[in-house]
């Protein structure tokens, strides 16, 4: 055979020069961020004992902590119900802003996706840390911090549903003379109502389980008293309430699942 | 035949009567039972200040040399997140195979259920909690941090990773088994690389969360940003607030872009 013949590899090809550069640089990233993060195993281990001393005084749960505990994880549900619903009533006519199929306009519609992107960005902790600093200590905070966190992330879910409708019903309107508003009364919101419902409980879901801790910071529920447990050392007591979290977010998941099933 | 459609008739008329009772009693609930504090008489002030402070940042802030500025604390908390990331991702794939149900095997089996029930446990255990637990183990620092990633995001990768295992297509692995490869073989040959880009995709949007959650955890000391930015909030200084939030935004969109564009290329 004619070693002419044969297709020629460039030299990156030859040499795998993609594969072992990037296995290179990914273990020379990881080297990084163990000096960077102070990571040190030996450190680790020798301290583990005292990590299973913590584990072994949660093991053991203050039962009796128990009544204390149910109030404030009934306001955390509170909390994120009209939490999310804020943010879905808001959301609403972002999304049908940032509908590529509403809203022919692409700068409206850039404007409004950045403001969306933007929003998204920020976690859900940082939010509550500014709503404090704003709105004072108490439910409040955790309410707007809900309203916003789920805001950015249901007008995206939205949005998106919004563009995958058919397109059949809005031109049978608009050729029958029906205004915006019309089309997306008539049009727009009987197609997309199910799958808004859907969202809305998937969004549920996670600002219950998001605002079981941003009591941390002073805003409300069931995280106040964690962070109350856990500075005063009673572990035993941040046992029950986990459990208690533990629990809430199964009932609700699941709750809610069935829900979404029947929506479907 | 007529009862039957009366009934359902009478379901779908008065149906959504009843669920909207339930849903305006849990709101009368919800509202009644939330106490609403009001609105602090300094509120109005203080929105106006962080508005400010974003839009006059404290620029002197992103890079000082000193290792506590905002460019450094933002490497590290790119850090706490990679390094987390990659651990938890290793963890992950024996719990994935310990709570993916096999094609035969029914609705409730002992070894996936179990299995599933603790990656459910794990999911819900606090973040924040198991960093406090850690850096009562390790000290405050960023180790803790990454600790708590690691540990934090098994509960979502392992179930990620065993929704993949379960959905996988089976065939390579007869191949193999029905060319006389041993079980390690099968899982070497077949099993692995047939599931790696799913692996590394969701590895990947892990770190995109990872890295929203690592600068957050500063703000119960394990290392990161939100250390400087709990600090500045408690000072009320406006002009670093902004700088720090600007900081969070640019990051968070850089590596959701990055990570992104190359989960597009992987699936």
């Amino acid at each position: 055979m004619d070693k002419d013949l044969l297709p020629k590899r460039s030299f990156a090809q030859k040499y795998h020069v993609r594969g072992i550069g990037g296995t290179i640089l990914f273990f020379f990233l990881l080297w990084g961020s163990a000096v960077m993060t102070g990571v040190n195993w030996g450190d680790f281990f020798t301290n583990l004992d005292q990590f299973f001393d913590l584990l072994s005084r949660m093991a053991h749960p203050a039962w009796d902590y128990t009544n204390i505990v149910i109030q404030p994880i009934i306001e955390t549900i509170q909390m994120a119900l009209i939490g999310t619903t804020i943010g879905t009533l808001i959301a609403i006519p972002f999304s049908v802003l940032a509908a590529r199929n509403l809203v022919k306009n692409p700068i409206v519609r850039g404007i409004i996706r950045f403001i969306l992107n933007l929003v998204r960005t920020l976690p859900d902790l940082l939010l509550a840390a500014l709503f404090v600093a704003v709105v004072g200590i108490g439910s409040t905070a955790g309410v707007w911090t809900l309203a916003v966190f789920s805001f950015g992330m249901i007008s995206k879910l939205f949005y998106e549903t919004i563009e995958t409708i058919d397109d059949g019903p809005l031109e049978a309107l608009r050729a029958a003379g029906a205004n915006n508003v019309q089309v997306v009364v008539f049009a727009v919101i009987p197609q997309v109502l199910n799958s808004f419902v859907s969202y809305f409980l998937y969004t549920f879901e996670i600002n219950v389980r998001a605002s079981t801790v941003l009591g941390y910071l002073g805003a409300g529920g069931i995280g106040v008293y964690l962070q109350r447990s856990l500075s005063s050392f009673r572990y035993d007591q941040t046992a029950v309430i986990v459990i208690a979290i533990l629990l809430v977010v199964i009932v609700i998941d699941a709750v809610s699942n069935k829900l979404r099933e029947r929506l479907q | 035949m007529t009862e039957i459609s009366k009934k359902q008739n009478f379901t779908a008329r008065y149906g959504w009567i009843f669920w909207g009772i339930i849903v305006v009693f849990l709101y009368i609930w919800s509202l009644t039972g939330l106490q609403f504090s009001g609105l602090q008489e300094s509120a109005g002030e203080v929105s106006k200040s962080i508005i400010n402070g974003l839009f006059h940042p404290e620029w002197s802030y992103f890079y000082d040399g000193s290792g506590e500025d905002l460019f450094s604390l933002i490497i590290q908390t790119l850090a706490i997140a990679f390094l987390g990331t990659f651990v938890s991702a290793i963890l992950s794939v024996p719990f994935a195979f310990f709570a993916a149900r096999a094609p035969k095997e029914g609705k409730f089996h002992p070894r996936s259920t179990s299995g599933k029930f603790v990656l459910v446990f794990i999911r819900t255990f606090p973040e924040l909690v198991l960093a406090i637990m850690f850096i009562k183990a390790v000290g405050p620092g960023s180790f803790a941090g990454v600790l708590a990633v690691s540990i934090h995001s098994i509960g979502m990768l392992g179930k990620l990773f065993g929704e993949a295992i379960e959905n996988m297509d089976r065939g390579s692995e007869e191949a193999i088994q029905s060319a006389g490869g041993s079980k390690a073989d099968m899982w070497l040959l077949a099993t692995m690389p047939t599931i790696m880009p799913e692996f590394l995709s969701y590895t990947l949007y892990r770190f995109e969360i990872a890295v929203r959650s690592a600068s957050i955890l500063g703000m119960v000391g394990a290392g990161g940003i939100g250390t400087p930015l709990l600090f500045a909030i408690q000072t009320r200084n406006w002009s670093r607030v902004g700088i720090i939030l600007l900081g969070i935004i640019v990051m968070v969109t850089l590596i959701d872009l990055i990570s992104g564009s190359i989960r597009k290329k992987l699936v």
